[in-house]
């Protein structure tokens, strides 16, 4: 979906991505039809609701769908050359953790309780970094722990000796002790309290720029958007809706997907006096009926029409594109459409 | 002035633990007018949440009292507190976890004037409960539905239909928004809003949310292990903010804006220390840019700024 003129070398493309979670009683359309490109080095906001698809799309390119319920339907994921989805399970082992790494949301739960976190970030040098000796794998997972700001004496310690923003830098220095290409971080500090989350954001930011690691950022607060990506897309319901440049998604002018600008209605703003909160109505579509339309029309105030009948088609300002009918019929864009299967 | 609604003297809940006390609650004195909101700020394990349980008697407290109207509710024996049950109400911060799943809408939203005998007859209930759901905006031909059917969102409004059930006049609303979607939250967020113009309802709303707590609350307390640090009214605590851990949490977040001056800076350093047998003195200390000699030894007692501002801080003491 990115111009050719943007920086070359994407370490991700996903193309025209399909995913469905299928169980007895019925199919959940997950993720519908969606294109994306991760160039190196940059970092991508993912932002969207509960719902929208997110880490069904970070779990597509872990090639980490639950087995049997997930699917991955149509479309292509190439990380590095490789297309994950057709990727045999060996070839997908040799990837994760070095090529591709992810955080999760609870820190709590991603780090086994019963192992030393020293043995825990050693373990994945052991893995991919085959040529290492001990001693030198035991030096670099010193000096990961003294990057997260945490003394190389305590790697001996176990998870439960440590505090929930401890644990999370943790595994942050496990998923970057081979320096991936690619970092998907699910709502990485959502279970931290907000100081603790301004710290470990300082340190992601920081090592992200050491290693020079394309992160996607999964996340839906715009606060943390503002403050550590370069590009933004919007999810709703499966779809991206909007995509673009940081200045693009926050800037003034009225080109955005009114989804985008319901959502910057609806957060809190400590720098706003307005005594009352503009929600967007309504809920999310249910995901398990497909839609001919746009699939935010029903919440949307500015839907006609078309917009229930018709998909909308990707509008291109100068590399920050919408999905709206709003923008589409003044002449000045020519859309770059890729129309997905009905 | 007239007798506030709520007020709390010098309000301790400690809690056992096999290595000593540990001060939840540490010295609370609060008044709330009716009709007013208190907000509680604090990040985990600052005691907010038992503050709030045990404002209403839910945990015994260890010392100090809670005045309901001017009259001192922990005194009261257990039939008098069942009366008084209907006057105070809570709301939950996990919409997931806070409501029976084995019980329809109806019964979940009936449950709470089954337990208080407001109603005498099924028909009276039935009215009620379909009253009570278009009061929060609940459709009528959810009646049937379990909780599992229903997304965040309209769990949170049964569970501010169950306490609103029994017609009170305080609610202690425990991060009654932190489980939700931004979107979402907005909604109940002003569905709070506008019942308590409606109800003249009294409210605490407690969360780690400072952007939260400023739409809705008239005065803020922030608390740090057990203690309040700062309280003031709303817009005077954001305009001026004094304390240094209510600076260090105000800078934390991350502002949704890219222009320069929004950027986050001066990262407050190092984790929450433990509530358990604390010493005497600033509990912020070890964490303050500005702590001094001062600092410990001796208890930081609150003292008044303006009219509607108190800070625990030796920064303000000569002011």
């Amino acid at each position: 979906m990115d111009e050719e003129k943007t920086i070359a070398n994407p370490v991700l493309e996903v193309s025209d991505l399909e995913v469905v979670y299928r169980t007895d009683e019925e199919t959940v359309y997950a993720v519908n039809g969606l294109s994306l490109k991760v160039n190196a080095g940059e970092t991508l906001g993912l932002v969207g609701e509960t719902g929208a698809g997110k880490t069904t799309l970070a779990l597509s390119i872990m090639k980490l769908l639950p087995e049997r319920i997930g699917f991955i339907e149509n479309g292509t994921i190439i990380l590095d050359g490789i297309n994950v989805t057709k990727a045999s399970p060996e070839a997908m082992r040799d990837l994760r953790g070095e090529v591709v790494s992810m955080i999760f949301q609870d820190p709590m739960t991603s780090l086994n309780p019963v192992v030393t976190i020293g043995e825990q970030i050693a373990e994945i040098l052991e893995l991919h970094k085959t040529t290492l000796s001990k001693k030198e794998r035991e030096e670099r997972v010193d000096r990961m722990l003294e990057m997260i700001g945490i003394s190389p004496e305590r790697k001996g310690e176990y998870p439960h000796q440590f505090s929930g923003g401890m644990k999370q830098r943790i595994v942050i220095a496990m998923a970057l002790a081979c320096e991936p290409l690619l970092l998907l971080a699910d709502e990485p500090t959502t279970a931290l309290d907000v100081t603790i989350q301004a710290q470990v954001l300082n340190i992601m930011n920081s090592l992200k720029e050491r290693f020079k690691t394309a992160t996607i950022f999964i996340t839906h607060d715009l606060g943390i958007v503002a403050q550590t990506c370069d590009k933004v897309a919007v999810m709703y319901s499966g779809e991206i809706v909007e995509y673009g440049d940081l200045r693009h998604i926050f800037s003034k002018d009225p080109f955005h997907h009114p989804y985008t600008v319901g959502l910057f209605n609806s957060i809190p703003n400590i720098k706003s006096d307005a005594p009352r909160l503009s929600p967007i109505n309504g809920m999310m579509p249910d995901p398990t009926i497909r839609f001919k339309g746009c699939r935010f029309a029903e919440r949307c105030a500015h839907c006609t029409e078309r917009c229930e009948n018709e998909k909308p088609p990707f509008v291109d300002r100068d590399g920050h594109q919408v999905r709206c009918f709003l923008f589409a019929e003044d002449g000045e864009a020519s859309s770059k459409t890729e129309v997905q299967a009905q | 002035m007239s007798t506030p609604l709520i007020e709390t003297k010098h309000l301790k809940k400690y809690f056992d633990t096999p290595r000593g006390k540990l001060h939840a609650v540490d010295d609370i004195s609060i008044t709330i007018e009716r009709g007013k909101t208190l907000g509680i700020v604090g990040e985990s394990g600052c005691g907010k949440t038992t503050l709030g349980r045990v404002l209403l008697r839910l945990i015994p407290a260890t010392s100090g009292q809670v005045f309901y109207d001017g009259e001192d509710i922990l005194s009261y024996n257990r039939h008098q507190m069942n009366e008084m049950r209907k006057k105070m109400q809570i709301i939950f911060q996990d919409p997931f976890s806070s409501l029976n799943p084995r019980l329809s809408v109806t019964n979940l939203i009936a449950e709470p004037m089954k337990v208080c005998k407001t109603v005498r007859t099924r028909a009276e209930l039935q009215e009620r409960v379909k009253e009570l759901m278009k009061t929060v905006g609940l459709a009528e031909r959810l009646v049937n539905a379990y909780p599992h059917e229903l997304d965040g969102g309209r769990r949170q409004r049964i569970g501010v239909a169950r306490a609103l059930a029994v017609n009170p006049e305080f609610i202690v609303c425990d991060e009654p928004v932190s489980a939700l979607d931004v979107s979402i939250q907005a909604q109940i967020l002003n569905l709070l809003m506008d019942l308590q113009e409606q109800m003249n309802l009294t409210y605490i709303f407690i969360t780690h949310d400072l952007s939260v707590v400023k739409h809705i609350s008239d005065n803020i307390m922030v608390m740090y292990l057990g203690q309040c640090v700062e309280y003031a009214e709303t817009n005077e605590l954001f305009k001026n903010p004094m304390h240094p851990y209510t600076k260090a949490l105000l800078s934390a977040i991350p502002l949704p804006s890219i222009a320069p001056e929004d950027r986050m800076k001066d990262i407050i350093k190092g984790e929450i220390t433990s509530p358990i047998n604390p010493p005497a003195g600033c509990r912020f200390a070890a964490r303050c840019p500005y702590a001094s000699a001062k600092c410990t030894g001796q208890d930081i007692p609150l003292h008044g700024i303006a009219d509607n501002h108190k800070v625990a801080c030796v920064l303000y003491e000569n002011e």
